[in-house]
């Protein structure tokens, strides 16, 4: 496993991502560390083993709760701003009477409820990014370098 | 408009346009020909930087001219308009900019293909992204055709065809031979233009009324000729009830159109992480927002200041605003602060044209190059084979762009925007949603998605009154017009989700466990992220 050692110290570039994104996987040359699978059978093996460690990184503690972090953000979030948004434009169109009714000066119901619009967008941005940061941010980059380090170690082991 | 006008207001384009050859010129010298480069300009951009250009790319020519007018003409239901070009970006936020840039190398069917079998789905994504992309790029075509024919003064159909023409000229040089680093400082640059020129127009309206917005509101409305229901909704959108179906298919559209934008989500590839992806879209919300706030404050004061009858007589649809009102801010036609800050923003709404156009052709190139080439084609192509045929088909959409621009020359910018909403809406969000969240999404239910999705918005955009039977239709002198709404969002979205879901519960092909997996580990985590 020696290689693998050598090559902990460039994360940014796995043998995984060859082939993602390109038609018919062509165009990226491995790495010159990484030893090449030799046949097609002991690629199957490599490419068997990697889709195991997406499974079993999926079913892990760890990325369970950070995707559930993440779905406890935004489906309600998203549910949130698409109502009140929907609520909006079906009120202006629906009710443009009750949005005419003036508050102070000229402004009225409409206007403050179209400011709110811009007001909500900001704060549910303000939010998200916020709750990513503190969150989200450091479980996902350290499940990021074990799997890496998983899919590695696979493709690593089969030479 | 006088000669002195138009001199300046020249100066002034040909010195955005040489600034921005400098740059593409300045860039290629540097180029190596990869696709990493010329896609996602070698993705290493600053959040601050794709920030700045996402707003440039996104805010075109019709939200500087087409939203300001609307608002001018018909107060409150034009700010309408602003609301949902924001409201959509926490859409982007939330499903798209970290997911999208974890899973994707360059384009929408990148995400969407690594869970399914390939070339069904590029050839499906490419096809709607290519539609999107092209639509959208009509309508800004459109628009530099109508600046100019204003600038020009008269009808000068000649003028608006050479401009046309000129400006998709532009955007090919710029693309093929820049890629995505010189359009994206093209955008950056546009974007600092835009929102400074945005920034002291609004400044000198609230001048103008010594910061008493309620006074603004007051002379807006008494200038409009619609007294206090020009403050409130249904001026434009309150007839019958098409037209407020209308309205609401519209409003879902902008809503769920942005994060199907092919060229919003093809800016996400060019910065290092997720994180810096999620960063650069705080960035823009920050940007898009404060220019639809100042938009409001530039379209009542246009009508308070300039009044609704001289804005009406310039351009029906109420285009010229922003120009009219920067001439009598800057002193009256006859002074040199009106000339001047005149010029100044019609080159603004030159530069936003040729750069949102540069943005758009680039994406759509990609989807040519990066999905349809690389999929029809059954040998496998290389990198630089296909940057090569990229370039080339750069050039093909700018061709098919300028023919459809000089064929829909009449039809107003906004509204052709929202169409291309509506057809990203239908036919590209549905798709991104189920691969991205949806663990038995198949192959077939991904085509499904696409093609029903895109294809009931482009016929029913075909059988609108856009297109024939009414006197401002593309082709006024037939009548095949079967569906009332100019926009289909309201129904070719649910159709295209619907389509999705059939598709997917109809097909005999096992859902890839492992595959979804993998999506979802990678979307959320980066891991294995290019």
């Amino acid at each position: 496993m020696t290689s693998r050692d050598v090559r902990q110290e460039d994360p940014w570039h796995d043998t995984l991502t060859a082939g993602w994104g390109w038609p018919n996987g062509a165009g990226m040359p491995a790495p010159a560390a990484v030893p090449r699978p030799r046949g097609e059978a002991e690629r199957e093996i490599v490419e068997a083993r990697a889709r195991d460690v997406y499974l079993a990184v999926q079913q892990s503690e760890a990325f369970q709760e950070v995707r559930s972090r993440y779905r406890r953000f935004v489906v309600p979030g998203a549910a949130a701003f698409l109502v009140w948004y929907v609520g909006y434009v079906v009120t202006a169109t629906a009710a443009p009477g009750l949005m005419a009714r003036p508050v102070i000066g000229a402004v009225n119901v409409g206007m403050l409820a179209g400011l709110g619009q811009f007001a909500s967008t900001f704060l549910l941005t303000w939010a998200y990014a916020r709750h990513a940061r503190l969150r989200r941010d450091r479980p996902a980059l350290e499940l990021r370098w074990d799997t890496q380090e998983l899919t590695r170690g696979v493709q690593g082991g089969t030479s | 408009m006088t000669s002195h006008h138009q001199m300046l207001a020249l100066v002034l384009f040909s010195a955005f346009v040489a600034v921005t050859l400098g740059i593409t010129t300045w860039v290629s010298r540097r180029r190596h020909g990869s696709a990493e480069e010329f896609y996602a300009g070698g993705r290493l951009f600053t959040p601050l930087e794709n920030g700045f250009a996402i707003s440039g790319d996104y805010l075109s020519a019709a939200s500087f001219l087409g939203v300001t007018g609307l608002i001018a003409l018909y107060g409150y239901d034009g700010l309408l308009y602003g609301v949902g070009f924001l409201v959509a970006w926490l859409v982007v936020l939330f499903v798209a900019a970290e997911l999208v840039r974890n899973c994707g190398r360059f384009t929408l069917a990148d995400v969407v293909a690594a869970r399914m079998a390939e070339r069904p789905v590029r050839i499906a994504t490419g096809s709607a992204s290519v539609t999107v992309s092209v639509m959208y790029l009509v309508a800004q075509m459109v628009g530099a055709g109508s600046l100019v024919a204003l600038l020009l003064g008269g009808s000068g159909g000649a003028a608006q065809a050479w401009t046309v023409i000129g400006v998709g000229a532009l955007m090919v040089i710029y693309v093929s031979l820049g890629g995505m680093r010189a359009t994206t400082w093209i955008q950056i640059v546009k974007a600092v233009l835009m929102l400074t020129g945005t920034i002291v127009m609004t400044v000198l309206v609230l001048v103008r009324f010594h910061g008493d917005i309620n006074q603004l509101l007051l002379t807006a409305a008494e200038r409009s000729g619609h007294g206090a229901s020009f403050l409130a909704p249904g001026l434009k959108y309150g007839g019958d009830w098409t037209a407020r179906m209308d309205f609401i298919s519209l409003g879902l559209a902008l809503v769920l159109g942005t994060a199907g934008l092919p060229h919003i989500l093809s800016r996400f590839y060019t910065v290092p992480t997720a994180r810096a992806a999620r960063r650069s879209t705080v960035w823009s919300i920050g940007l898009i927002g404060s220019f639809y706030l100042m938009t409001i404050v530039l379209g009542f004061g246009a009508t308070a200041v300039v009044g609704a009858d001289a804005l009406r007589r310039s351009n029906a649809a109420g285009n010229t605003a922003i120009p009219l009102l920067a001439l009598d801010l800057g002193g009256g036609a006859s002074s040199t602060g009106g000339t001047v800050l005149f010029a100044v923003v019609a080159a603004v709404a030159f530069a936003t044209i040729l750069a949102v156009v540069a943005g758009i052709t680039l994406a759509s190139s990609a989807s040519v190059a990066h999905d349809l080439y690389a999929s029809l084609r059954r040998r496998p192509t290389t990198p630089r084979g296909e940057v090569a045929v990229a370039r080339i088909a750069a050039a093909a959409i700018g061709v098919v762009a300028i023919a459809l621009g000089l064929l829909a020359r009449n039809l107003n910018v906004a509204f052709l925007v929202g169409l291309a909403f509506a057809v990203a809406a239908s036919a590209n969000l549905p798709t991104l949603l189920y691969s991205l969240f949806w663990r038995n999404f198949t192959t077939r239910g991904a085509v499904w998605a696409v093609y029903g999705g895109l294809i009931p918005a482009v016929i029913l955009v075909l059988l609108s009154p856009v297109v024939s039977g009414s006197p401002g239709s593309l082709f006024p002198g037939v009548d095949f017009q079967y569906f009332p709404l100019q926009n289909p969002g309201i129904v070719s979205i649910p159709l295209g989700f619907l389509a999705g879901w059939l598709g997917t519960v109809t097909s005999d092909e096992m859902p890839d466990e492992a595959k979804f997996a993998e999506t979802e580990v990678r979307s959320l985590t980066g891991a294995g992220a290019v």
